[in-house]
């Protein structure tokens, strides 16, 4: 690995100082589980490592009246085996605990995950579907964007120079909703998502209606996608088959999918139908037994 | 070269002083620091888990830390399995089970193994595999590891 300086500050002040410092040669280290792997092939070679760990606003993992606060240095493991997250949030379960094994779950974290921007990033959809914003402060102070408008591009975020994610918020579940997130691996555990989806409804008081949802996609395109018009289609419609297959085909036909090693075009695109349908039933499924 | 940092943890029950470099992960601290070399090196990037070792009771792969970020921590390691000569249950069943061929994989195996009876006493199958997802073994297979698991969890709660 590359030489470099590495920091631990210890208040959210400090880290923002060095970062407008050090702007582009200055890298955050959360987890370290894409970080660290990167600068070992030379794919990262900061100068300045500043250890985001101990800088309190960042580890924040807060559950109140209007929502989930989750620190940007919050690891998976500490979000699913929170149980009063875990029965409110089991979306967040499903990509947190799939993501790596336990080694990688205990380290890696859901801030890191975003600003890794991977197309393939298991709890970006799941976030976006639950309408996370991504709160973030720089040297102009700070400012929030929806989840879906943080990641540009592969490896490329919305971030500023000099500006860091301090946390995402998640709103608190409406009254009849559900959210499912799923993937599409080869095998069981350890892998890397050949196409990824995740849903969140609100159904009417009678559970046979929808009254709005959101879908995403991941790993079929540049970035996690977020489907509106998949969503957008089932307000006020029945919950139905015919109603999840339009949602499907849509989110389907808005993927930009890519051939690789893991998938061609063909299988991806039909895949985001295949998972959008059942991460629509998933979330049908709980917001009809009332587990969220 | 970067000023080396001081870092002062607890590694197997012992105080552990040394200066390491930043760029260090902890796996090659322990190994060419500490000379704890039962923790070995396979993939180096978070795939095969025989470097995992338990840092503040969390379960982790010491390639994708840093050696700095230790400072404080507690750490154990396979070497800390065995007290004073004698075995940890879950070395001799993975023996009896033959929960190993070449042996490579194994302290990762046994420290994820650690980490799960720590946390679930009485772990299904189904809970040892999913634990057991992060190590990769490439000769033995599972079954014997899972079975050398199982029987250690019965050992653990005959002793209690």
């Amino acid at each position: 690995m590359h030489d470099f300086q590495f920091v631990t500050p210890g208040t959210l002040n400090e880290a923002l100082k060095l970062l407008a410092k050090h702007g582009a040669s200055a890298q955050l280290l959360a987890g370290g589980t894409d970080l660290i792997v990167k600068m070992r092939v030379r794919h990262a070679r900061p100068d300045l490592v500043l250890d985001a760990k101990h800088i309190p606003e960042l580890n924040v993992l807060k559950l109140d009246g209007t929502g989930l606060t989750i620190g940007a240095a919050v690891s998976c493991r500490s979000i699913y085996l929170d149980e009063r997250i875990a029965a409110r949030y089991p979306a967040l379960v499903d990509c947190t605990a799939l993501i790596g094994g336990i080694q990688i779950q205990g380290r890696a974290t859901v801030g890191g995950n975003l600003c890794n921007a991977a197309p393939s990033a298991d709890t970006i959809p799941a976030l976006i579907a639950l309408g996370a914003m991504a709160h973030l402060r720089g040297p102009k102070g700070k400012r929030q964007l929806p989840v879906e408008k943080f990641c540009l591009g592969p490896g490329k975020t919305a971030l500023r120079k000099g500006e860091m994610l301090i946390h995402v918020r998640i709103p608190k579940p409406a009254k009849n909703s559900g959210a499912f997130f799923l993937r599409f691996i080869p095998r069981n555990e350890m892998d890397i998502a050949v196409v990824n989806a995740a849903a969140a409804v609100v159904l009417d008081a009678r559970k046979t209606k929808f009254i709005s949802a959101r879908i995403a996609i991941g790993a079929a395109a540049p970035t996690p996608l977020y489907v509106e018009d998949a969503g957008a289609v089932l307000a006020d419609e029945p919950v139905s088959e015919n109603m999840i297959a339009e949602a499907a085909r849509i989110a389907s036909d808005a993927v930009r999918p890519i051939t690789d090693m893991r998938g061609t075009i063909e299988q991806r695109r039909d895949l985001a139908a295949v998972l959008t349908a059942r991460a629509l039933r998933g979330a049908i499924d709980r917001a009809k037994r009332g587990n969220r | 070269m970067s000023t080396k940092k001081r870092v002062a943890a607890t590694v197997n029950g012992d105080a552990a002083e040394f200066l390491c470099e930043p760029r260090q992960s902890l796996l090659e601290v322990l190994r060419e620091v500490l000379s704890l070399t039962g923790t070995k090196e396979g993939c180096n990037d978070g795939n095969c888990g025989a470097c995992s070792v338990i840092v503040d009771g969390t379960l982790v792969n010491s390639c994708c830390m840093l050696g700095v970020e230790i400072d404080g921590c507690e750490v154990e390691t396979v070497e800390g399995l065995a007290r004073n000569g004698k075995l940890h249950p879950l070395q001799k069943t993975y023996l009896e089970e033959t929960g190993m061929q070449c042996g490579f994989c194994t302290p990762g195996f046994l420290m994820s193994s650690k980490a799960l009876l720590d946390a679930h006493p009485d772990p299904s199958e189904r809970q040892i595999r999913h634990w057991l997802s992060g190590n990769l073994c490439r000769c033995t297979g599972y079954d014997k590891i899972v079975r050398a698991v199982q029987k250690a969890a019965r050992m653990l709660e005959a002793e209690r």
